[in-house]
C-alpha cells in the first residue's frame, strides 16, 4: 500500500497539469518517474481526480510499451536490440544477463527487486553498438562478459 | 445537406443522414455491420460496410458523409470477397463452439457467416484461451468470443457514462477488458446489461438462472410464485414472431401455469405500492421543505450508480424499495402462514426485463434468516427460452388471467415499464383533481416520450412542481451536474438506466432499435388505456393491503439498511 504522504506527490503532479484530461499521458509519465512503475492504487486515485474511468487509464497504460504496471528493480537495464546492436550481437548479451539474473522472456525483474531487464528497439547510439543502459547511464560496445562484470560491480557496490 | 446519390444504379434522395450507411439502409439494402449502432458514435472498425465508388475505390459507408451526385455500389464481387475475408479472419481466432454457445442462433457473426457462405476458414486456428468471467450476478463475459467491435465499450461509456469496459493492450494482444483485468463484480459495473444488447456475439451474455428456476418448479416441496414486470408483456411476443408492443400477458400467465408456477402475480401491483409510498414521501418533503429533489429508487442500476458515484445524493433518493423487492417481501409475508400449514417452501421468481434486477435481488440487505425476498430473477429472454424448452406453442395459448389477490394492477402501475411512467403515476396520485380530464392533462405535461431528458411543470396544491425524467445514466449524470452547479433545480427526478426505461432493459429480446422501443412504449400505454383502474390508490388490493398486512407496518416497503 502506498501511504497518504505519497499521494501528495501525485497531487503535485496533477496540479501541475490542472487535472486536464488531455494531459493523461504526461501525468502517467511523471508518475512512472516517481514510482518507476504505475501502481494500481495510484492510477485509481488519478482516475478519481481527473474524472477519467479506470478502464480508460488502463487502456492508455497498456497501450504504450514504455509504461509498466509491474514494479521495477532498483537498476533498470535496457539492452538495445535495434538493427545495429542486433547485428553486433546484442542477443547473446541479453541471454547472458538473463541467465545471470535468473530472468526470462516473461520475468523481467529479480526477486530481490534489484534488477529489471528489458529490451528496447533503438537507443540512438548505433555507433557504440552493442549498447546497454543501466538507469540511463550508457555502456558502450558490450560483450556478454563485460555486461556481467558491470552487474558484479553494482552488486559489490550494493553489498557495501 | 440535401441531395441525391446513385446506390447500385438506383437514385436515392438524402436529407440529413450523416453517412452513406444510413442512406443505403433507407434504400432498403441490408448492408452488414458489426460495429455500427445508430445510438453510438461511429467507430469504423469492422469494415463490413465498405462500399465501392465508381472508380473502384472502397470507403467505409458508416463514416463517409453522403455527397450530391455520389455513385456507389454495395455488392460488387470485390466487396463480397472482402467481406468474406473479414469474416474468415474474425473466425480464425474466434471460439467456435457454436452449438454450446449461449448466443447460438442469435449471433451476428454466425448469421453473417451463413449469409456470406463461409464454409471454411483458410487461416490457422488460433485459440485465445482467456478466462471466462462469470463473477457478476447479471452478465457473463467470455473474451474468447470477442471480435473487438467495441460496441460494449462505447455503450458503457457513451450511453451509461459508467465505462467499466475498455480496450487494453495493443496489436495482436488487444482485448476488451476491465481496468486491471478485474472481475466484473469488482468493478463499478451497474449490471444494466446494455453492453450485452449490442454485443454481436456470445462475448457478453445474460447470466442465466433458468436451471435454478426449473429445479424449483420440479420440486414438489416448493410453492413457486411468479411476479411479472410490466415491460415483459409488451416484448416477450417478439421472441415468438409477434409485433413489438403486442400485449401478451394472458398468454404469459397460461405459459407460466403450464410450466408449473403455482401463483402468477403482476409486479404492477407492487408498482402501485411504490406510487403510494413514494407519493407520501414526496408530499412530506414538499410540506416540510425537506431534501429536494427527490430521486426515484426503482431502478437498481441507477441506485448502484448513485451509490458509487454520487454518495452525497443518497439522502435524496426515495427510501422506497423497488417494486420487485416490495413485492418479494409482501408475497413472502402473505405466504408465511401457508408455509407453516403445508410446510412447502415459498419461492418467489421475478420475471423482469432487466439484468440489474438479478443483482438487486441478491443484495445482502434483502436477505432475512437466510431467505431472500426474491429468490431468483428470470429475464424476458430467459422466459422465452424456457417456454420453448417446455415445448409450449406460445402463439396458440388460450389467454388466462392472473391469480388473486395480487394479480390486479392499476394503469399507473403498468406504466412503470416506460420512461416517464413513475413520474406520471406519482402525479396521478398527488394531484387532487381525479377526473378523466386530469389524466389526459398529465399525459401531455411532457413526461412521456423517448427523449433522453424530459422536463415538466405541474401545479400541485398551488405550488409549481418541477419534474425531470431521464433515461440513460449519462443523461442522469448531466442532469445531476446541472443540479449540483445550481443551473437547474427540480422537485422530483425520475431516473431509469436503460434507454426508454424498462422496455429497453437488457433482459428484453434483441434487437432493441429506437423503433422497437417506441412500439413497446405504445403497448404499455395501451395497456394503461384498457385498464379499468387508472390510479394506484383506487386499486382495491392496495386498499386491502393497507388495511391489512401493511397497517402500521410499512417496513416491508422501504429499503433496509444497506449491508
Amino acid at each position: 500500500m502506498i501511504s497518504d504522504n505519497q499521494y501528495i506527490n501525485v497531487d503535485t503532479i496533477l496540479n501541475r497539469y490542472g487535472n486536464k484530461k488531455s494531459s493523461l499521458i504526461a501525468v502517467l509519465q511523471e508518475i512512472q518517474n516517481e514510482y518507476k512503475y504505475l501502481p494500481e492504487d495510484v492510477l485509481e486515485y488519478v482516475s478519481r481526480k481527473m474524472d477519467i474511468t479506470p478502464s480508460k487509464i488502463f487502456s492508455v497504460a497498456t497501450f504504450y510499451e514504455n509504461f509498466s504496471l509491474d514494479p521495477k528493480g532498483k537498476y533498470i537495464i535496457k539492452i538495445c536490440d535495434g538493427t545495429a546492436c542486433h547485428v553486433r550481437k546484442s542477443i547473446p548479451i541479453l541471454n547472458a544477463l538473463r541467465k545471470e539474473l535468473a530472468l526470462s522472456e516473461k520475468k523481467h525483474t529479480t526477486d530481490d527487486m534489484l534488477f529489471t531487464l528489458e529490451t528496447v528497439s533503438c537507443l540512438g547510439a548505433c555507433g557504440l553498438a552493442p549498447v546497454i543502459t543501466i538507469n540511463d547511464k550508457v555502456y558502450a560496445k558490450m560483450t556478454p562478459e563485460s555486461a556481467i562484470q558491470v552487474l558484479q560491480n553494482i552488486r559489490e557496490e550494493e553489498s557495501k | 445537406m440535401k441531395g441525391s446519390m446513385l446506390i447500385d444504379g438506383q437514385r436515392v434522395e438524402f436529407n440529413d443522414e450523416k453517412h452513406i450507411l444510413e442512406v443505403i439502409r433507407k434504400a432498403g439494402i441490408d448492408l452488414p455491420t458489426f460495429c455500427y449502432h445508430s445510438e453510438l458514435s461511429v467507430y469504423g472498425a469492422c469494415r463490413m460496410c465498405m462500399v465501392e465508388d465508381k472508380w473502384g475505390g472502397t470507403v467505409a459507408s458508416c463514416s463517409t458523409p453522403p455527397k450530391d451526385g455520389m455513385e456507389i455500389y454495395t455488392n460488387t464481387a470485390k466487396l463480397k470477397k472482402h467481406r468474406k475475408m473479414i469474416l474468415e479472419l474474425i473466425l480464425s481466432n474466434h471460439d467456435r463452439d457454436c452449438t454450446v454457445c449461449e448466443k447460438n442462433g442469435r449471433c451476428k457473426l454466425q448469421e453473417l457467416a451463413i449469409r456470406f457462405g463461409v464454409k471454411q476458414v483458410r487461416f490457422e486456428e488460433e485459440k485465445k484461451d482467456l478466462m471466462v468471467d462469470d463473477s457478476s450476478t447479471s452478465i457473463v463475459r467470455n473474451p474468447n468470443k470477442c471480435i473487438l467491435c467495441g460496441d460494449c465499450v462505447r455503450m458503457c461509456e457513451e450511453v451509461q457514462g459508467v465505462g467499466v469496459l475498455g480496450f487494453a493492450y495493443r496489436g495482436s494482444k488487444i482485448q476488451v477488458t476491465t481496468a486491471f483485468n478485474k472481475q466484473m463484480d469488482h468493478v463499478n459495473c451497474v449490471n444494466c446489461g446494455q453492453c450485452r444488447t449490442v454485443c454481436p456475439t456470445g462475448a457478453l451474455v445474460i447470466k442465466k438462472d433458468m436451471e435454478r428456476a426449473w429445479d424449483a418448479l420440479y420440486d414438489k416441496n416448493k410453492r413457486v410464485i411468479a411476479q411479472v414486470a410490466p415491460a415483459v408483456r409488451v416484448a416477450l411476443g417478439e421472441e415468438f414472431g409477434l409485433e413489438p408492443g403486442e400485449i401478451t400477458m394472458g398468454k404469459i400467465v397460461a405459459a407460466l401455469r403450464k410450466m408449473g408456477f403455482d401463483q402468477v402475480y403482476d409486479t404492477g401491483l407492487a408498482a402501485d405500492l411504490t406510487v403510494m409510498e413514494e407519493s407520501e414521501e414526496f408530499k412530506k418533503h414538499l410540506e416540510l421543505n425537506g431534501t429536494l429533489p427527490l430521486f426515484t429508487s426503482c431502478c437498481p442500476a441507477w441506485f448502484k450508480y448513485a451509490e458509487q458515484k454520487y454518495p452525497e445524493l443518497l439522502e435524496h433518493i426515495s427510501s422506497c424499495r423497488s417494486p420487485q423487492q416490495m413485492f418479494g417481501a409482501v408475497i413472502k409475508e402473505q405466504f408465511r402462514k401457508v408455509k407453516e400449514s403445508d410446510s412447502k417452501e415459498n419461492v418467489v421468481i421475478a420475471i423482469m426485463p432487466c439484468t440489474a434486477k438479478k443483482y438487486e435481488a441478491a443484495r445482502p440487505e434483502y436477505r432475512n434468516n437466510g431467505e431472500y425476498d426474491v429468490d431468483m430473477v428470470i429475464t424476458t429472454q430467459e422466459l422465452a427460452m424456457m417456454i420453448k424448452e417446455q415445448g409450449i406453442i406460445f402463439n396458440e395459448l388460450e389467454e388466462e388471467s392472473l391469480d388473486m389477490p395480487f394479480g390486479l394492477a392499476s394503469g399507473a402501475g403498468i406504466i412503470f415499464g416506460v420512461s416517464g411512467g413513475v413520474a406520471e403515476a406519482v402525479l396521478r396520485h398527488c394531484v387532487s383533481e381525479k377526473t378523466p380530464g386530469s389524466l389526459k392533462d398529465l399525459a401531455f405535461v411532457g413526461v412521456r416520450g423517448l427523449d433522453g431528458v424530459k422536463e415538466a411543470y405541474v401545479e400541485l396544491e398551488g405550488k409549481e412542481i418541477k419534474i425531470a425524467v431521464v433515461h440513460g445514466l449519462k443523461n442522469a449524470e448531466k442532469l445531476i451536474k446541472s443540479i449540483q452547479s445550481g443551473e437547474k433545480n427540480y422537485d422530483f427526478v425520475e431516473v431509469m438506466a436503460c434507454p426508454g426505461g424498462c422496455i429497453g432493459g437488457a433482459g428484453q429480446p434483441i434487437p432493441q432499435s429506437v423503433q422497437v422501443r417506441s412500439q413497446r412504449a405504445k403497448g404499455i400505454y395501451s395497456a394503461d388505456n384498457s385498464s379499468p383502474i387508472k390510479r394506484s390508490e383506487e386499486n382495491p388490493t392496495i386498499i386491502a393491503l393497507y388495511n391489512g398486512m401493511l397497517r402500521g407496518n410499512h417496513k416491508l416497503l422501504h429499503r433496509p439498511k444497506t449491508l
